[in-house]
């Protein structure tokens, strides 16, 4: 019982993050239909800017932990989102017009670019940050009991209220208006007089703020990674978007829960050394059998 | 010059600015522990050289760069068969006569090199020629290895009986793989295949009883005839230099590997510039270019995939084999997602669909390192910046495909 209890607790925070990155895949494929591959990485990246930002701002005598994070939360919100616009401006925008395959092998390039970047740079090394915030509620007896980490719960509020900010954001201001237009028909937004090339850089940069939140706050959770971890995560966020059904930002977000959830469960229950088979698996499976997601359109092809 | 100066230093400026801004951080803080160190010379010199870039971009001839998109032309050979035939077999023999520079740092980058150009071959049948990308190949080459080693210790297969039993196996895997992406294609068809392709690697990876988990399988040299390329024989067996009466050397059993991979790449290139040809050829060429109209000229889209997604992975099975073969162990590292980036950016490179750019990347983007090795730290870099400005400079890939050209009769 609490065995379920930890896993579920488990999954709901591993889906919180899966969500906020699976956004960043949802919105670029909803509004140029493409599969950002890089993404991933750019996720890796902000756990990077995270590890720099804490080293940099305790040498420089700040030790609050709370001011740490805001300020490093803002740090790499900030740059991902600015990487994640010169990505669109150099790998994707060139290639607006060509076939699909081809944005979809610019960004594994971008990805590879991405990667060896930060291994050259940091060394191929684990990199780890310290622990910030420490202690746990405990729910149970003396032996047993499952706990919610403070840690897992700043995950959870964090990651509902980034959720929330930018479904507001999405919803009710003049940019995210722009972003629905252009999502769904861009040649007549842009008649309109949107220009549909900022939106869609717009798009990228919340895409890769939404990507960076996590990342902190993964950081901040497991305190080690090193310059691969955006590719089996970047998937995983992937089938959660594809799960939720893509384009689809409510989705993509219980598509993460469902997929942590799932997973979480599976590696408790099951098997932990498969659960990575199990995440591919399902992430075919869905991809096989039901593309449109849970809260997707089905595509219909036209010609 | 379309801007004036003023403007164009601004717009340079502008990228340096942002180019310091990005990898400030992470060029210019190295982490060490919880520590760091910083090095702000290098995002200093990263900014200085994209303002010069910027600058200097403005003098290359764009239009020029970018004349490429056009359609293809199908267009008269510029050799005749005969000379062809000549050439490939001139190419051949010199290729044939690398052992006798008797060099075993050169025999070994060869034997890398080729078992990439004949990765780069399989891949190229299905993403070059019927155009589904597929990023899981790496799968089947792992199914070709790991079938050469589990096949010889549970089943006692040798070299040359894995090599067709590892093509038909990983063919198999292919047309397995085929089935539920039928209807798919684009960009879902590569992540499925991503999947499957991981899944398999993760399989062997955790298998531990069947496929000795990460820490590998090994996998017997290989035997010609019977002889062993060994000193002196393991029991029964008779080693190659005693039934010629030769000294022995290590460098036959590296010679013997080259030379019959030197010919599997040989009949593959032959093979699948004859299938090019051949109606199944052709119907690729058409799903490529337009699934639907393809579908409603009558071509059985069912039989021009699978046979894609099985040819290619057949070849990608046999690169396997002697992968396995040369290397003596196979273990779940030498298949992961990057070996698939690395075949695709051969394919890309060289111009989907060319046998020859196929061919000659392969050979580039292995032999490079080996020569540059001081440079070798940047390879994956170069890969990266290459499959970016590839797709969007050429996006046919730097040599082009040919489409097969047959002349009207009595015109």
């Amino acid at each position: 019982m609490y065995v379920l209890g930890q896993q579920l607790v488990n999954g709901l925070v591993l889906g919180a993050t899966y969500g906020l990155i699976a956004v960043g895949y949802t919105m670029v494929y909803g509004i140029i239909g493409m599969i950002n591959f890089a993404h991933g990485d750019v996720y890796m990246l902000s756990a990077y800017l995270t590890a720099i930002a804490l080293a940099v701002l305790s040498y420089w005598g700040l030790h609050s932990p709370w001011l740490l994070i805001v300020i490093s939360l803002l740090f790499a919100m900030a740059l991902t989102s600015l990487i994640g616009v010169v990505i669109e401006r150099l790998a994707y925008r060139p290639l607006r017009k060509a076939n699909r395959l081809a944005p979809l092998i610019s960004a594994i390039g971008v990805s590879l670019i991405l990667q060896n970047y930060v291994q050259l740079s940091q060394g191929a090394r684990n990199q780890g940050v310290p622990t910030l915030i420490d202690g746990a509620f405990r729910f149970g007896n003396e032996q047993h009991f499952f706990q919610v980490t403070y840690n897992q719960l700043l995950i959870v509020v964090v990651a509902f209220f980034s959720m929330l900010g930018l479904n507001l954001l999405v919803s009710y201001t003049a940019l995210g208006r722009a972003c629905r237009a252009t999502q769904q028909d861009r040649e007549m937004a842009q008649i309109l007089g949107i220009p549909a090339d900022r939106v869609i850089a717009a798009v990228f940069a919340m895409g890769a703020a939404m990507a960076a939140v996590a990342g902190v706050l993964i950081t901040l959770n497991y305190g080690s990674f090193d310059f691969s971890i955006g590719f089996v995560t970047g998937i995983k966020a992937f089938t959660a978007a594809v799960l939720g059904g893509i384009g689809s930002l409510p989705g993509a977000m219980l598509g993460g829960i469902l997929l942590g959830l799932a997973e979480s469960l599976f590696s408790g229950f099951v098997n932990s050394d498969y659960k990575d088979v199990f995440a591919f698996a399902l992430l075919v499976s869905i991809l096989i059998f039901r593309p449109s997601g849970l809260l997707g359109k089905p595509v219909v092809e036209k010609v | 010059m379309k801007q004036n100066f003023g403007k164009r230093l601004l717009g340079a400026l502008a990228a340096g600015f942002v180019t310091l801004i990005l990898c400030g951080p992470i060029s210019g803080i190295r982490l060490d522990g919880y520590e760091f160190e910083s090095q702000f010379k290098i995002p200093l010199l990263f900014a200085a050289a994209v303002t010069l870039l910027r600058l200097l971009s403005d003098f290359i001839p764009w239009e020029r760069v970018q004349a490429d998109s056009g359609e293809l032309q199908p267009g008269p050979e510029r050799f005749g068969a005969l000379s062809r035939t000549a050439f490939a077999l001139a190419i051949f023999l010199v290729a044939a006569s690398l052992p006798l520079m008797g060099s075993k740092y050169l025999l070994s980058i060869s034997i890398v090199a080729l078992i990439y150009v004949l990765l780069g071959l399989g891949l190229n049948v299905v993403v070059g020629f019927a155009g589904l990308l597929d990023l899981g190949f790496v799968g089947f080459f792992a199914v070709g290895a790991y079938g050469y080693a589990l096949g010889a210790k549970y089943l006692g297969l040798g070299f040359w009986g894995a090599l067709p039993a590892a093509a038909l196996t990983a063919g198999l895997f292919g047309a397995i793989l085929g089935f539920p992406v039928l209807r798919m294609h684009g960009d879902y068809l590569a992540i499925v295949t991503l999947g499957f392709g991981e899944i398999i690697r993760l399989v062997l990876n955790n298998w531990l009883d069947f496929t000795g988990g990460p820490n590998g399988v090994d996998a017997p040299p290989p035997t010609f005839l019977g002889w062993e390329f060994k000193r002196s024989a393991t029991q029964g067996g008779t080693p190659f230099h005693e039934v010629f009466h030769l000294d022995y050397s290590p460098l036959y059993l590296d010679s013997f590997v080259y030379l019959a991979l030197l010919s599997v790449v040989g009949l593959s290139i032959y093979g699948v510039s004859r299938l090019r040809r051949m109606p199944i050829g052709r119907a690729w060429e058409a799903l490529r270019e337009d699934e639907i109209a393809c579908r409603s000229l009558g071509l059985n889209h069912v039989a021009i995939k699978l046979s894609a997604f099985s040819i290619g992975a057949s070849i990608g099975g046999l690169a396997g084999v002697f992968f396995a073969a040369y290397q003596g162990f196979v273990s779940p590292v030498s298949f992961t997602f990057f070996e698939s980036a690395l075949v695709l950016a051969i394919v890309v490179l060289g111009g989907m669909g060319s046998l020859v750019g196929v061919v000659l990347a392969a050979l580039f983007l292995t032999l490079l390192p080996e020569l540059l090795r001081e440079f070798s730290d940047y390879r994956i870099l170069v890969f990266g910046i290459a499959m970016v400005l590839i797709m969007i400079w050429r996006p046919r890939g730097l040599i082009r495909m040919r489409r097969p050209y047959f002349p009207q009769e009595g015109a």
